[in-house]
């Protein structure tokens, strides 16, 4: 039995092959002479070429004409037909009589979302540390089930943002699952998408939901890589486990605990679909983030013009912030010498 | 003499802690159970629901097994009625038809006898259930809406874009794996660079490349922006180091161009990477939302994601359908995770990506 399978597997992947070996083979007949009029040395240079070729394209190119787009004005795309240089976009951003109150500026909208982001940031990424180190301790014990229980954890960071906006959005209707559950304890029913203090609680809370999972399993990565002689000379001096969890387990978690503190602040700050899916950023602007003011301006204004512009420049104000988060990554973990310290 | 030591200390102490359970016990089960509700729960339940009738959808308090309630065709109404069972004055049960409901009385019908009606109070009658699948659900859109065709576009951009990726993530990562070249450290750092920049800051740029080159509402706007992954690089060029050189260097005394060596003797050895990556390109791609929603525009090009979105936009009454094609779109990745959930989940704890 498991020979036949073990045979039909082998047969699928040779068929497979044939299609690959057949490109390759194709492409060879045009390596090989290259190789011959430039060399082995220089091979590498032509393994690099496609993937640099992308990068330049679609990340330096646009690097660069981000700045470009953010200093001149007008409706068109294209930069011959654009005023060139100016600062109105950035005078435009930054108009407020104060900038503790977004009502006072000409971009209302887009301190709106600055104030909403900070706000978000604050609460999703501090609440899922806690619940993801909460989770990741438990999940570590010797429990029943535990590859059962981590998969059931990390399930949702699977799901597109799509998927999870439309599953919440439904059970957190005025006429929803969980409205139904909160009757049935005798409490009262909750807009929680359309009342604004509670849409925000919500949509930190479903954020929370659909990434938790990845960071426990750093976490877990964490906690794994904890000496266990440690617990048990802590055990046979019969420290109590709380003790042990303080003065243990969190001092030595430390270095995991901040990268997921900045990756998490990374991701947050560019939260986007699942709140666009979720409430649309609404009710009014109240669950906007700045991810929504530039695509909203710069992609899906709403009747009259896109503001190119006016995106380029918010979406400069977030690389700066963006840039600080990953130069704060690359310091500690350079320090720490953190495994995880990619993207 | 020390270790028997070492194990009878062990041995005693483990005895300490043996039947004796501490707080921390209780509460993990607690928040286990707990979690697999708020975790699971939803998912399921959208199961479930999605086989429910757009009637037992809307239902408030909702049952939770896909329950309608049954309707009968009775003699001059137009639509089926719904049949209740109603507790008559005298204590006996009888099969009623419900035709409105005024307030608190209910305006009903015996189907046998559809000639009087009479008023029901409604706390008398009781709904009468049936288990019963609604696959209409799911044959329905796939029928009068596009989303075969949705599914046939986002389908066609995973799979080309995972191939586009595999092939230039795996020539770069050899080239600054295998060899010494001038310029590698400059390419690395390069490569490290583009790591730094989301595409959230760089929407405008891309969209005004993707435009120049009449990519706007074509599948391909969507797949080559995002083909070149520096984490791709990064991830197969930590696996070609481990590599042994003799193996190259043997290749090359055999005459095998350099290509060769790339596609015959490396590509096949880092089969678990290059697993790795290409289980995270397909994620991506199947997820992947801003940037398709961005580009694609018509719903002849639109994905899975902006399809379902762009639907329940239009429809948000239809939930039957949004829920049957929510759990569509969510089904293949459920299937891989299912098959390959530890190699997943060991690729995220070993690179940290996502």
């Amino acid at each position: 039995m498991e020979n036949i399978r073990n045979q039909t597997k082998n047969f699928f992947l040779r068929i497979l092959n044939i299609p690959f070996a057949f490109l390759m083979h194709a492409i060879d007949l045009i390596m090989w002479p290259i190789q011959k009029i430039i060399g082995v040395r220089n091979m590498p240079y032509i393994f690099l070429l496609p993937n640099l070729i992308f990068f330049g394209l679609f990340v330096i190119i646009p690097l660069v004409a981000n700045f470009f787009f953010s200093l001149s004005s007008g409706d068109e795309l294209l930069f011959a037909e654009r005023e060139l240089p100016t600062t109105k976009q950035y005078d435009q951003l930054f108009d407020c009589e104060s900038y503790l109150n977004p009502n006072t500026c000409t971009e209302d909208f887009f301190w709106r979302g600055v104030y909403n982001t900070i706000f978000f940031v604050v609460f999703q990424v501090g609440l899922m540390i806690f619940f993801s180190v909460l989770t990741a301790v438990i999940l570590n014990k010797k429990i029943i089930g535990r590859g059962f229980f981590r998969s059931v954890f990390f399930f949702p960071v699977l799901l597109s943002p799509v998927v999870v906006g439309l599953i919440w959005q439904w059970i957190l209707l005025k006429n929803g699952a969980f409205n139904a559950i909160i009757e049935s304890y005798g409490g009262d029913k909750v807009s929680f998408l359309t009342d604004p203090s509670w849409a925000m609680a919500s949509v930190i809370f479903v954020s929370i939901w659909a990434h938790m999972g990845f960071y426990t399993l750093i976490v877990l990565a964490g906690l794994q890589a904890i000496p266990p002689n440690l617990y048990e000379a802590a055990e046979m001096d019969g420290t109590s486990r709380e003790r042990i969890f303080f003065r243990i387990t969190l001092p030595l978690l430390m270095p995991n605990l901040l990268v997921v503190f900045i990756l998490a602040s990374i991701k947050g700050v560019q939260t986007f679909d699942e709140i666009y899916v979720l409430t649309g950023g609404g009710p009014g602007t109240s669950t906007s983030l700045i991810v929504q003011y530039i695509f909203t301006t710069g992609f899906a204004s709403s009747g009259s013009v896109q503001n190119f512009g006016l995106a380029a420049a918010a979406s400069m104000v977030l690389g700066v912030v963006l840039l600080f988060l990953t130069l704060m990554q690359l310091y500690f973990s350079r320090n720490k010498e953190s495994k995880h310290q990619e993207i | 003499m020390s270790e028997t030591a070492s194990r009878i200390i062990k041995i005693a102490t483990k005895k300490r802690y043996k039947n004796k359970y501490h707080w921390t016990d209780y509460f993990s089960y607690f928040y286990l159970f707990l979690g697999v509700l708020l975790m699971f729960g939803p998912v399921v339940w959208l199961g479930l629901s999605s086989l429910k009738t757009l009637a037992g959808i809307q239902e408030y308090p909702p049952t939770i097994l896909p329950l309608s309630q049954i309707q009968v065709d009775v003699e001059g109404y137009d639509k089926p009625l719904p049949i209740f069972n109603v507790t008559q004055e005298d204590g006996s049960v009888k099969q009623l038809a419900q035709i409105k409901r005024i307030g608190i009385n209910a305006k009903m019908v015996d189907p046998l006898n559809p000639g009087e009606t009479v008023k029901v109070p409604i706390d008398k009658r009781e709904k009468i259930r049936e288990f019963k699948i609604q696959w209409e659900n799911y044959v329905d859109p796939l029928r009068k809406y596009d989303f075969l065709l949705y599914f046939k576009n986002s389908t066609f951009i995973t799979v080309v874009a995972t191939i586009i990726t595999l092939i230039i993530n795996s020539m770069a990562a050899y080239a600054l794996s295998i060899y010494e070249f001038r310029g590698k450290n400059f390419a690395l750092v390069f490569v490290i660079g583009t790591l730094l920049i989301p595409l959230t800051i760089i929407l405008v740029p891309v969209f005004y490349v993707v435009a120049n080159f009449g990519m706007i509402n074509s599948l391909w706007g969507v797949i080559l922006p995002g083909a070149a992954t520096p984490t791709g690089v990064f991830l197969l060029r930590q696996y070609m180091l481990t590599l042994p050189r003799e193996l190259i260097e043997a290749a090359r005394m055999d005459h095998a161009s350099e290509w060769a060596i790339y596609w015959r003797v490396v590509l096949p050895l880092s089969i678990p990477a290059i697993a790795v990556l290409a289980i995270f390109s397909i994620m991506w791609r199947w997820n992947d939302f801003l940037w398709p929603l961005i580009v694609l525009s018509k719903s002849e090009v639109y994905t899975l994601q902006i399809g379902l979105n762009a639907f329940h936009g239009e429809l948000t009454s239809q939930w039957n359908y949004v829920l049957s094609m929510t759990m569509v779109t969510l089904l293949p990745i459920a299937i891989i995770f299912a098959y390959l959930q530890k190699f997943i989940t060991t690729g995220i704890a070993s690179t940290g990506m996502k």
